[in-house]
């Protein structure tokens, strides 16, 4: 195992940890498709983005927006560790006057568009990429959508116009967990065939393990080299990831764990860190 | 006086206005859904294809994505008939755009039971409703095809998110119009009995009230309040207790627009009568504009008749 890859498992092992303590710190929050989606966000702001924490404003970043908003905890713990604002802050989560609201919004450094009302993110990813393209910039564009989410018809319509506009510097991912509030998402509302559904409107698919680093560095890298059409990267992952107790289990989809549970999750996670720093190569 | 009436469509002077500014600015964008020939963006598409995009009909993404445009900096302007840009995308102007405070600035045509022949789904009387509880939403109904142009303009020179309120018909040029200040309503005729509040093309239908009230020996000052948001306050209390009775007259629902506005600032600070001339918690239906004013009683007979009632009263 490379160096590099080795160093983005030990992240992701970090936001996880991070994820537990602000979700259990808060009382509140979105803890499963948190964990679900941090292998994603740490390519991202980790290996994939051209981004710079010390100026959130740059004009020529890459552009991340997270649809999938109530999943920010995992967004927040990548924030803090690239270093937009000091990690203390991961602690005033849901809090009042936090620059960490519930669901994103502006005042958290790193966060250009505010999202919580899923299904809208998509178009907003689409109106940055045209920005770029009326500009100039040369500045990718990357929109992280739940699986239940994509549900609203409002994605479909994104999806419609980014293929329409030939929008090669957008790449969608979907953190196809399988689980939404209500239960099974083939239960609630049938997404399959979904490698279909995204290929008739026009879009290039990926499908990959979303939590394996390898395998997302080079999706994200095949979506690169895509031209004339958006990318979706579908991204097959485990709800409540790295927890034992937490994973597939749709409970904690919107549940913080109560102390005991915190307790044991950090055991865990802490065990996975130790292997990793370990030569280990079978993490 | 009749004859040499100037009559104009709102959203021609919208679509020339946006091509002015286009010129001048780079960084304008357009975006329409599949209305661009109606609501007249389409002038502004000829000009600079590049920066005007057609959303087809999906409104829902073409207010989201203007969101996403004006978080790069772009100054969005985003038009389809006022049903379809407050009711269908009202989550997407809510959270998206307003939550945000973006440079999005919604000009809207087809409002208004003066739509005519197309019925009720077409003719919004909500609108204003939808929209005046939003944080950082502005809102504006001129009164004529001019006004409208000012709006625009104020509208591109002032931040954040606007709602700029036009019709289908053309509407008769006020002549007695005053210089357009944002948030900050006008007097364009002053009587000391009562005063009607007007914006849209009621102001017109008002100042032809307030002519046949004179001739029954009424005094009425009339005001064009093109600004719902922020309402002039100051102006309206002023009016308040200056006068015997305020007449609010409004192409919209009774609930939610000018009148609530109204209301909203005198019972907090001059609690008065005041009478609402508007449409009476009902959907519309098609007909021809003249009938629909008289079928829902916005005409200028209708004010003068509740004027009357209300003094006699």
């Amino acid at each position: 195992m490379s160096q590099k890859i080795k160093e983005l498992k030990k992240i992701a092992n970090k936001i996880r940890k991070l994820i537990i303590q602000m979700v259990s710190r808060a009382g509140s929050g979105h803890p499963g498709g948190s964990l679900s989606s941090v292998e994603i966000i740490t390519c991202l702001f980790f290996e994939v983005m051209r981004h710079n924490p010390k100026d959130p404003y740059w004009p020529d970043r890459d552009r991340f927006h997270l649809s999938k908003g109530h999943t920010c905890p995992a967004l927040y713990a990548a924030l803090a560790l690239c270093g937009y604002f000091p990690e203390e802050k991961l602690w005033t989560l849901r809090k009042l006057g936090s620059i960490l609201q519930g669901h994103p919004d502006r005042r958290t450094p790193g966060v250009d568009v505010a999202s919580g009302s899923l299904g809208q993110g998509l178009s907003v990813a689409v109106g940055m990429a045209l920005a770029a393209r009326l500009d100039k910039k040369d500045y990718r564009v990357y929109c992280l959508m739940g699986d239940g989410e994509i549900q609203e018809g409002n994605i479909w319509e994104a999806a419609m116009s980014a293929a329409h506009f030939k929008l090669d510097n957008l790449c969608g991912i979907v953190d196809y967990n399988r689980f939404q509030i209500d239960g099974r998402v083939e239960e609630v509302m049938n997404l399959e065939p979904l490698v279909n559904k995204w290929e008739a409107f026009g879009w290039h698919v990926i499908s990959c393990d979303g939590h394996n680093i390898e395998e997302l560095l080079e999706a994200f890298g095949e979506a690169k080299s895509i031209k004339q059409k958006p990318t979706v990267i579908i991204a097959h992952t485990v709800k409540g990831k790295g927890v034992s107790f937490m994973e597939h289990v749709v409970d904690f989809h919107g549940r913080a764990p109560n102390e005991k549970e915190t307790k044991i999750a950090l055991e865990e996670l802490e065990k996975i860190g130790k292997l990793l720093e370990e030569k280990n190569e079978e993490f | 006086m009749k004859n040499s009436e100037e009559y104009l469509y709102a959203r021609d002077i919208y679509g020339e206005t946006l091509v002015e500014l286009g010129k001048k600015d780079p960084n304008i964008v357009v975006l329409d859904a599949d209305l661009s020939s109606s609501t007249r963006t389409v002038k502004f598409g000829k000009v600079f294809p590049e920066r005007f995009f057609n959303f087809g009909v999906a409104e829902q993404n073409m207010f989201a994505t203007a969101a996403g445009l004006a978080s790069c900096g772009k100054t969005v302007f985003v038009s389809t008939f006022a049903m379809f840009a407050t009711a269908r995308a009202l989550d997407q102007i809510r959270n998206t755009i307003c939550y945000n405070d973006f440079n999005v600035k919604i000009v809207a045509t087809h409002a208004g039971i003066t739509v005519g022949e197309d019925g009720s789904s077409h003719q919004a009387l909500e609108d204003i409703g939808f929209l005046r509880c939003i944080p950082n939403m502005k809102i504006i109904v001129p009164c004529d095809a001019w006004e409208a142009k000012d709006a625009v303009l104020a509208a591109y020179n002032i931040k954040g998110p606007f709602y700029v309120r036009l019709g289908r018909a053309k509407v008769p040029t006020v002549k007695e119009k005053k210089k357009f200040v944002f948030g900050k309503g006008y007097i364009l005729q002053e009587g000391e009995d009562i005063a009607i509040l007007a914006c849209g093309i009621m102001v017109y239908f008002s100042l032809k009230a307030a002519q046949i009230l004179k001739e029954k020996g009424i005094k009425a000052t009339v005001v064009n309040l093109h600004t719902i948001k922020p309402l002039d306050e100051e102006l309206v209390v002023e009016m308040a207790k200056k006068h015997k009775a305020l007449f609010v007259c409004e192409e919209h629902q009774v609930i939610g627009g000018l009148y609530s506005a109204v209301c909203e600032v005198l019972a907090t600070y001059h609690p008065k009568k005041v009478i609402s001339i508007a449409v009476k918690n009902r959907f519309g239906q098609s007909g021809a504009p003249s009938e629909l004013l008289k079928e829902y009683g916005l005409t200028p007979e209708d004010i003068v008749n509740r004027v009357e009632e209300t003094l006699q009263g």
